[in-house]
C-alpha cells in the first residue's frame, strides 16, 4: 500500500503516502540535482516495478521514506531492504513531522543514513548528495550530519566526472 | 488598476497572510521553489492540499457522526491533515490540527467537535486567501506585468 514517485537522474525513490509530500521531495530532488555536478553512485540495484514478464528494470541510487504509513511504517521499510541481499546496499533515508528522538535514533542505528524532520527543506535534500556518491571513494565515510545538530565530518575531495547526460524521470 | 498598483496590492495582501499567521515560512520555501520551468508549482501543490484536505474534512465530519466514535481513525485524519497543512505552510490549520490530536488522545467527543469546526474555519480561510492571491498574480501577469518576489 506504498505509493512511490521516481525522480532525478539519481532514481530516487521516493515513498509517502501524501501526495503532497511525494510532489514537494521531487521537486526538491530536481532542485538540488541541478545545483552542481552529479556522478551516479556506482553502488545501485535493480527493483523490479511490475510483477508480471514485462517487467522494468530500474536502479535505485537512494530511497526517501516517510515514517508513518498505512499498513507499513518507514522503519518496517528500513529492516526490510536491510535484509535483502539486493537492497542492503541501497542508502535509506526517513522523514517524519514528529520529532520523537527515541524513534529518530532507533532508524539511524538501524541502517538509515539520515532522518528529516518534515517539511523538509532544500537543506536537507542537499545532505543525500555523499550517499548518493557512496562506493566511489576507497574509504567510505559515514555521515554524521544529524537533525539534532551533531558535527560533521567533511568528505574527503573527490575527482568527479562531468554527468553527460540529465536524465530526470 | 495598472500593473503597479497591482504588485503593490499583491505585496501588502501577501504581507497580511504572514501577519496574521495564516501562511508561514513554509509557503516561502515553496514559491522558492517554483522557477520558469516549473512556473505552476505553487498552484499545483496548493490545488493538491485542497482536494485532499477537503477530503480528509469529510471522512472527520462522518467519523465524528458515528454512534462509537473511533479515535484512532480521526487521529489517523487529523493527523495526515496535519503533515498536509505544515507542508504548505498552513500555519493556523496546522495548529488546529495539533489541538485536535490532543481531544483525540483524551477521548474528549465534544473537544473533537469544537477543533472539527475550528479546523474548518481556518480551512475555508486559507483557501479564500489563496484562492484571491492566485487571482491576484494571474491579473498581474495578464496584466504584462511580474510577480513580484
Amino acid at each position: 500500500m506504498v505509493l512511490a514517485t521516481e525522480t532525478t537522474q539519481f532514481h530516487v525513490l521516493a515513498v509517502d503516502d501524501s501526495n503532497i509530500d511525494r510532489k514537494l521531495i521531487e521537486r526538491l530532488l530536481k532542485t538540488s540535482s541541478y545545483q552542481d555536478d552529479q556522478e551516479r553512485s556506482s553502488n545501485s540495484a535493480s527493483v523490479s516495478s511490475d510483477d508480471d514478464q514485462n517487467h522494468q528494470e530500474v536502479e535505485v541510487n537512494l530511497i526517501i521514506t516517510d515514517y508513518c504509513m498505512p499498513g507499513m511504517t518507514g522503519y518496517d521499510l528500513l529492516k526490510k531492504i536491510k535484509g535483502s541481499s539486493s537492497f542492503k546496499d541501497i542508502p535509506v533515508v526517513i522523514m517524519s513531522s514528529e520529532n520523537i528522538p527515541s524513534r529518530i535514533n532507533r532508524c539511524l542505528e538501524d541502517g538509515a543514513e539520515e532522518f528529516f524532520l518534515k517539511p523538509v527543506q532544500l537543506s536537507d535534500v542537499n545532505k543525500l548528495k555523499p550517499h548518493l556518491m557512496r562506493g566511489r571513494s576507497k574509504e567510505i565515510q559515514p555521515n554524521m550530519n544529524k537533525r539534532k545538530g551533531m558535527e560533521e565530518i567533511s568528505s574527503p575531495d573527490r575527482t568527479r566526472t562531468r554527468y553527460n547526460e540529465l536524465e530526470v524521470v | 488598476m495598472d500593473v503597479v498598483q497591482l504588485q503593490r496590492q499583491l505585496v501588502d495582501y501577501k504581507a497580511s497572510l504572514y501577519n496574521e499567521a495564516i501562511l508561514d515560512e513554509q509557503f516561502t520555501q515553496l514559491q522558492e521553489l517554483q522557477d520558469e520551468n516549473n512556473p505552476d508549482f505553487v498552484v499545483e501543490v496548493v490545488s493538491l492540499f485542497f482536494e485532499d484536505s477537503e477530503r480528509l474534512l469529510n471522512e472527520l465530519t462522518k467519523a465524528l457522526e458515528q454512534q462509537n466514535i473511533d479515535f484512532k481513525r480521526v487521529d489517523a485524519h487529523v493527523h495526515q491533515l496535519k503533515g498536509s497543512s505544515s507542508s504548505i505552510g498552513a500555519q493556523r490549520v496546522q495548529k488546529v490540527c495539533i489541538a485536535f490530536r490532543n481531544c483525540c488522545e483524551e477521548q474528549n467527543v465534544q473537544g473533537c467537535l469544537i477543533c472539527l469546526q475550528q479546523v474548518k474555519n481556518e480551512y475555508s480561510l486559507v483557501k479564500t486567501k489563496l484562492e484571491t492571491m492566485f487571482k491576484l498574480e494571474q491579473q498581474i501577469l495578464a496584466a504584462g506585468g511580474s510577480i513580484p518576489v
